[in-house]
């Protein structure tokens, strides 16, 4: 698998999957895509770094098991759901806060920090995943 | 009262906090803080509870499924409260003086922390699924905290046995409340209250009733669900002062006492309660005195104590319910502070034998003051608040409804039992010769405060009763007798028969004491005879018997050929396509061809080529590309008939799978990839054949029903109106539905735990050199 050609485009691919799931997570509320379709994206690309240099190598790219990632999503999605309690509103009702920076409309909310811990659970767990199956192999 | 769901907060907020502040210098010192201000913050509520108020409130959580975070502070809840932040306070500055050089305490403290806040959740909510969430996440922390050595293999098996004790219970107590609330439509204990009348009349309550009491047994460790207790002394001595003595294995007396007012006169709760609970106090008092580790005897002396208490909530009497809650505030001060007597001897003598420690009273004198005080409220002596509670517990028993008799004889029995306790762990390790050997550690004022000022509060409230009773023990008999209920006893003994039963305990528990030397050796050999046959090692017996069915159920379905599951998944799956159609609305009719576009057919002919493929190819690398081509063919098709969202995600879906199945399937290197006979490859066609029949009907009838708008016109209406988001599948996924999505991905990462587990599972198999 980790021939010449894939192991010198592999750190483009991987940095690249990696800006466009982020890119796909961000844009999902009001265009195709979502947490779930960038997690898959981040995991797939952390996959491939694997299939490229071995699963050490990502181990050490990550710094924290991909499983922790995978906690962390969820804690993120959690506390999500807590802020609209200080404001009377039942659990995980969205909050939004709508500003412009330097000319650009930006809309932050309780809902993108729900989707980003669906993100960092799903490319975790995929993760976690492929590297033992990877592991397994070798 | 705004502020007031602090209280509920404060400990876990601690919790989150307590790995950094461990280990900043003198962090941890902030964390009996933040428990002092919890108790501070209840204490404010006493006068208004003393005075008879009720508080009740709630935050919303989930009004749609009616859940909230609601809680119900009277008089019973505002005494356990106190008791639960008021000993955490001497606990979490007992515990980061025992544990100053302990490597795992960060995670000590922050499970502690939790602990705290989960008990005190269980006796504040007032919602029955709210305590329910609170009692499991008690179980889940004693369990990590049991676990608190885990290389050590009698911890895991005890923190693993009190998990499974009262995780079972806790299934009985969600059971019983649920059935509750069926009985008499509450769904919170401020709803059920006044509803006592209409229960009467279902046939639900005798079922309900026994779930309630198994719960309740199991937590507080009654017969014969008591071997718990005691082997959950593997936890480092401060988690057994806290949870296992003062709260934890409060919560199912609290849970009696709590539903008293409703449950109280059923045949059932006045007969077994009282049995339970003599027998318990007669064996946890009787296997006490087998012992010779200090911190077993202990354990034994609770499972007695809480024998007693369940023994006096079925009774059930004005002096009954007074005996209880007097006897719960001293037994959680004397053995919380004995427990960490206990502690304090084992770090400055090097061990917990009751036959060896002797003599430490000029080593240790302020823990012999804590241990004569301590030992003085646990054996009853006046001007202690353990006296009264003796007191009002053989008046109440000899004043019993039925079977006075016995209860009193149990009771005497139990609590001369204790006196001994009292007397081997409180006095004996300090006076008579000073025994050779070296401590560990000098003892500091960081493990000498907590016994101290729990022993000195015994005796302050043992005299300041008129306090005590107004703010304390009249408030909480009141709300568990479920109408007014005042508590008198004073500290001067009166002649009477109380007083006479309470001397006979006295003088009974000190000559078996004394005597202790003599007859231990026999008693304990006896006991350990008897307990071969008891219910640890029944325990035992059950848990290989389940594993063992497990393993025939597992071998029997499981039979490990691939090629059997997926048989018994497709012909089932094709069964469940054709049968209903076949015998139900009849079959749709053929809707002829639609004009498709040149490109249209183009990638339909892709996907057949892909499948085409799949069947016919050689090699398991071309047969994986093949299955990626005709997911891809499908992902286009998608795209092309306006369902962005979903290609998107078939397309992810179809990397993912075939760098899975390489990863997978290249690793298993069978030569052919395909090794089926001809018999079994004629069986496969067919079923091949009926499930795309199936898919291709099913999908046929299903596009012919008429379509209903309304969703998707809801969902267009709205999306951007109440969640600013264009994208209506993703606002539903996050925004909508987000309490399924959040269900969800929580399944997700546990999946992922799983298979995280199977592999590493395999790979040491591996190692180990089998396969």
């Amino acid at each position: 698998m980790s021939t010449l050609i894939f192991r010198a485009c592999a750190p483009l691919i991987v940095g690249l999957m990696l800006v466009f799931s982020v890119f796909v997570l961000l844009r999902g509320h009001n265009e195709p895509g979502g947490g779930f379709i960038g997690g898959l994206i981040a995991g797939a690309a952390f996959a491939a770094l694997g299939m490229a240099f071995g699963t050490d190598a990502v181990r050490r790219a990550l710094r924290v098991h991909p499983t922790a990632i995978a906690g962390y999503g969820l804690l993120a999605a959690l506390l999500s759901g807590l802020p609209s309690l200080f404001l009377g509103q039942p659990f995980m009702t969205g909050i939004w806060y709508e500003t412009t920076i330097l000319g650009s409309y930006l809309a932050l909310s309780t809902v993108l920090v729900f989707d980003i811990g669906v993100f960092l659970i799903v490319a975790g767990t995929f993760t976690s995943i492929a590297l033992s199956l990877e592991e397994d192999g070798e | 009262m705004a502020a007031f769901p602090l209280v509920f907060f404060l400990p876990f907020i601690a919790a989150v906090f307590a790995p950094f502040l461990v280990r900043t210098p003198g962090g941890v010192w902030a964390l009996p803080l933040i428990l002092l201000l919890d108790f501070g913050l209840l204490a404010g509520h006493a006068p208004a509870i003393a005075a008879g108020e009720v508080l009740t409130g709630a935050l919303a959580w989930a009004p749609s499924l009616r859940l909230s975070l609601s809680w119900r502070l009277d008089g019973l809840s505002l005494a356990f409260a106190l008791v639960i932040a008021g000993i955490g306070v001497l606990v979490a500055i007992y515990a980061a003086a025992y544990l100053a050089d302990d490597v795992r305490r960060g995670r000590f403290f922050a499970v502690l922390m939790a602990f705290a806040g989960a008990m005190q959740g269980l006796v504040l909510a007032d919602s029955f699924f709210l305590m329910f969430v609170f009692w499991e996440l008690t179980a889940i922390t004693s369990f990590l905290l049991i676990g608190h050595s885990p290389w050590r293999e009698e911890a895991r098996r005890a923190a693993l046995q009190a998990w499974i004790v009262t995780g079972a219970g806790g299934l009985a107590l969600l059971a019983g409340l649920v059935l509750l609330g069926l009985a008499s439509g509450a769904e919170s204990f401020s709803e059920l209250l006044p509803a006592t009348g209409r229960l009467a009349e279902t046939p639900l309550l005798e079922p309900a009733l026994l779930m309630i009491l198994i719960a309740a047994f199991t937590k507080s460790a009654q017969v014969p669900f008591h071997f718990w207790l005691p082997n959950a002394m593997e936890a480092p001595t401060p988690v057994s002062a806290y949870l296992h003595s003062a709260t934890m294995v409060k919560a199912g007396v609290y849970l009696l006492l709590r539903l008293q007012p409703v449950l109280g006169s059923e045949a059932g709760w006045t007969t077994l309660l009282p049995i339970f609970g003599a027998a318990t106090l007669v064996i946890g008092a009787g296997l006490a005195l087998a012992q010779r580790d200090l911190k077993l005897m202990l354990a034994y002396s609770t499972v007695a104590s809480l024998g007693q208490l369940v023994m006096l909530a079925g009774i059930g009497t004005k002096a009954a319910l007074a005996a209880a809650t007097l006897y719960f505030l001293a037994h959680a001060l004397f053995k919380g502070a004995l427990f960490m007597l206990v502690g304090v001897l084992d770090v400055a003598a090097g061990t917990r034998d009751a036959t060896v420690l002797s003599g430490w009273r000029r080593n240790l004198p302020w823990s012999f003051l804590a241990g004569i005080l301590a030992a003085a409220s646990m054996a009853g002596l006046p001007l202690t608040v353990g006296f009264l509670a003796k007191e009002e517990v053989f008046l109440a028993l000899s004043e019993a409804p039925v079977a006075a008799t016995a209860l009193t004889i149990a009771g005497l029995i139990g609590n001369a039992g204790l006196v001994a306790v009292a007397y081997l762990v409180g006095i004996r390790p300090f006076i008579g010769v000073q025994q050779p050997g070296e401590g560990k550690r000098a003892a500091t004022i960081g493990l000498t405060l907590g016994p101290v000022v729990l022993a000195i509060a015994g005796v302050v409230l043992g005299l300041a009763t008129g306090a005590l009773h107004e703010t304390l023990t009249t408030p909480m008999t009141s709300a568990a007798y479920g109408e007014p209920a005042v508590v008198t006893i004073g500290p001067v003994p009166h002649l009477g028969l109380p007083l006479l039963l309470s001397v006979s305990a006295l003088a009974l528990g000190l000559a078996l004491a004394l005597s202790f030397g003599r007859w231990r050796e026999v008693w304990s050999s006896a006991a350990r005879r008897v307990s071969l046959l008891g219910p640890d090692r029944g325990y035992d017996t059950v848990l290989r018997g389940g594993v063992l069915m497990a393993a025939g159920i597992a071998n029997a379905l499981q039979n490990g050929s691939m090629r059997f599951y997926l048989g018994v998944v497709f012909v089932l799956f094709a069964g469940v396509l054709l049968l209903p159609l076949g015998m139900g609305p009849g079959w749709p009719e053929w809707p002829g061809l639609a004009a498709f576009a040149l490109h249209e057919w183009a990638t339909m002919l892709v996907a057949a080529f892909g499948l085409f493929a799949i069947a016919v190819a050689r090699s398991r690398v071309v047969a994986i590309a093949a299955v990626g081509l005709q997911g891809f063919a499908l992902a286009v098709l998608f795209l092309l008939f306006g369902a962005p969202d979903l290609a998107f995600t078939q397309f992810m879906i179809e990397i993912l799978s075939v760098v899975i199945l390489t990863l997978a399937l290249t690793r298993l290197n069978l030569a052919p990839p395909d090794q089926r006979t001809s018999a079994q490859r004629l069986f496969d066609l067919p079923v091949a054949v009926a499930c795309g029949v199936g898919v291709i009907v099913m999908l046929l009838a299903v596009t012919r029903l008429p379509f209903d708008p309304a969703l998707s016109e809801f969902f267009n209406a709205r999306s951007y109106l109440d969640a600013h988001g264009r994208n209506v599948v993703n606002v539903i996924i996050v925004d909508f539905r987000g309490l399924d999505t959040l269900g969800e991905i929580a399944v997700v990462m546990t999946a992922g735990l799983a298979i995280f587990a199977v592999m590493r599972i395999r790979r040491q198999m591996r190692a180990a050199g089998g396969r």
